[in-house]
């Protein structure tokens, strides 16, 4: 299972890779993994504020509906519209496939490194 | 097979009546633009087409039905008989009541009967569905917080085994829905529960037994937190069948409960209703309730701070019918309904146990959930393989993938009405299953074979729904 070293993780299996001040968060290759075939994401809107450990949107697989939780406290600057069209992507490609892109960043959640991920989750 | 638009010639149809002779005038305003696609199609053909449709289904008379958390028992027919004598069906919502003694006097009996199984002072049967009684007990407890002034309330409590429902009719009900763990035994974290009450707490809402078929051993402590920290407590009656004539949800703390009558009281469900999900209070919420209700037999009374009409009139009666000539027809041996669908879900637990891994493997209630994810990880064979197999034994897959807390999960709930002749087939197509995937694991995975269509592509059907035919 692939965790990019640039990146980092959360304990509810999200990834963060930070653009200067701004932050863009998606799930991980584990996360999509479980989950199975994507089929639906729902995502706030821009300028929604998002609360780092509280859900920001969900993704819908055909065996389930998960809470995707946010890793930092801030204002949503972007979303991943293609993701909106085809939920597939998440599945094929989970670290470009990011959800969105987070401002005004005011809190963080403890991150793990890669290591520390693939290592929480046993892989 | 084709769809019944398919077969449609234009101009066919039935020919029993004879044309309409009346000159029609119908008003231009609403009227259709294009005439409305239906089908046109011989009474002969029509009888056919719904025939072959129900061969491609399974319904309760197909076969076994295990469908955790549904409860897919057997109705009785006499429940339909009586349901359908035209003293009941042919009366109208806008009757006087003088005129229908016989209907109000059977809706008393039956809140009498309900009062009895749950404990509560009041039964409203307005709500339509279970997920409308939720939301009707919701805001039952909204406004009496709100008659009380305590206004700072806005958070229901839901543990993270629960229906779907339940976080959705809280939001519904403009409530924030805070999610507490599950502990290791399946049941409510009391510590987690204790970090998350407070001021802001206006509720719990919980089934008991829950989604796992376990029955929360701390149930009265949970209700007396709830209780202490100013909340009150709902009760999602989904699993009643469980404990139906031997626990009483108000005894154990709840304030507010509703049930599925079309479930636990004798209406076939699963097609899109009709249904009906009443919902019981204690007395102190008997103000709030909804809707107006005849207790003399003549005239129709609202309840002082009621919260309004959850529906129109009186809720769905019919199944009202079935659900009193139900208790009537089982009268006090309405424990025994309980007490069966335990011991069959126990049996087929105890019997699969050595080779499946049980989620929470102890003594259960009404059902029992395999988790499959240990043979998943070894073997790529997952709980849908298995749902889909156990389809060419003509039985009726579990539920699968809930609850969320377990994963690869197969909820199995054999209900009360299974012989233990149809509980060891079962059994045995379950055991079957488990030799080929140990010894041949493609022919699970490539399941069901003798279906009249084969494996769907359930995420092309998610991603790609194609939804209405296409006319044109």
């Amino acid at each position: 299972m692939n965790f990019p070293a640039e990146l980092k993780y959360s304990k509810d299996d999200e990834w963060v890779r930070y653009d200067g001040d701004d932050a863009y968060v998606g799930i991980t290759d584990y996360a999509q993994s479980e989950l199975g075939d994507l089929v639906f994401v729902n995502f706030p809107e821009v300028g929604d504020e998002v609360t780092a450990g509280e859900p920001l949107g969900d993704v819908e697989s055909v065996k389930a509906v998960a809470d995707v939780f946010s890793p930092v406290t801030g204002v949503v600057l972007e979303i991943n519209e293609d993701l909106l069209d085809d939920a597939s992507l998440i599945n094929s490609d989970p670290y470009g496939s990011w959800f969105i892109k987070v401002g005004s960043i005011s809190e963080t959640d403890d991150l793990m490194s890669a290591d520390e991920y693939a290592e929480y989750r046993g892989q | 097979m084709k769809l019944i638009f398919e077969k449609s010639i234009p101009g066919r149809g039935q020919d029993i009546f004879p044309a309409c002779d009346v000159p029609v005038k119908l008003p231009e305003a609403p009227l259709r633009e294009k005439k409305a696609h239906l089908p046109e199609i011989s009474e002969n053909e029509m009888g056919r087409h719904y025939t072959a449709l129900a061969k491609r289904a399974h319904g309760v008379n197909d076969g076994f039905y295990p469908l955790g958390s549904c409860t897919m028992k057997h109705n009785p027919r006499i429940d339909e008989k009586m349901a359908s004598l035209p003293g009941f069906t042919k009366l109208h919502p806008l009757q006087p009541a003088s005129t229908v003694p016989g209907a109000h006097e059977l809706i008393d009996e039956l809140e009498k009967f309900l009062c009895e199984i749950t404990g509560m002072a009041g039964v409203t049967f307005q709500p339509a569905a279970g997920a409308h009684g939720e939301f009707t007990g919701l805001l039952m407890i909204k406004a009496y917080h709100t008659d009380r002034g305590d206004t700072e309330r806005n958070e229901i409590i839901v543990p993270d085994a629960a229906h779907g429902t339940n976080p959705a009719s809280a939001t519904m009900a403009g409530y924030k829905t805070i999610v507490i763990k599950s502990n290791e035994n399946g049941t409510v974290d009391i510590d987690d529960l204790k970090a998350h009450l407070g001021p802001k707490t206006a509720g719990l809402m919980l089934t008991n037994p829950n989604t796992v078929g376990l029955f929360d051993p701390n149930i009265m402590e949970i209700t007396r937190l709830v209780h202490e920290a100013g909340g009150l407590c709902y009760y999602d009656g989904a699993n009643l069948n469980a404990v139906v004539g031997i626990v009483r949800p108000a005894d154990i703390g709840f304030d507010v409960i509703h049930m599925n009558l079309h479930k636990s009281f004798a209406t076939p469900h699963g097609g899109g209703g009709p249904g009906s999900g009443p919902c019981a209070y204690k007395d102190f919420l008997a103000p709030f309730a909804p809707g107006l209700v005849c207790k003399d037999g003549k005239n129709y009374e609202r309840a002082e701070k009621s919260i309004g009409n959850m529906t129109g009139f009186y809720g769905n009666f019919l199944v009202m019918v079935k659900a009193y000539t139900y208790l009537l027809t089982i009268g006090k041996d309405i424990h025994t309904v309980a007490q069966n669908a335990v011991l069959n879900a126990n049996y087929m637990q105890e019997k699969l146990k050595d080779i499946y891994p049980i989620a929470f493997d102890t003594t259960c209630m009404h059902e029992f959930v395999i988790g499959l994810d240990p043979i998943y990880r070894a073997t790529h064979v997952s709980a849908l393989d298995v749902a889909k197999a156990l389809l060419d034994y003509g039985i009726h897959p579990p539920t699968i993938y809930f609850p969320l807390i377990v994963h690869e999960a197969l909820m199995i709930e054999p209900t009360e009405t299974e012989t233990k002749e149809t509980l060891d087939e079962a059994i045995t197509a379950f055991r079957e299953i488990y030799e080929k995937i140990k010894n041949a694991p493609e022919t699970v995975q490539m399941a069901p074979q003798t279906t009249p269509v084969l494996r769907l592509d359930d995420t092309k059907a998610a991603r790609e729904p194609h939804l209405r035919f296409d006319f044109d």
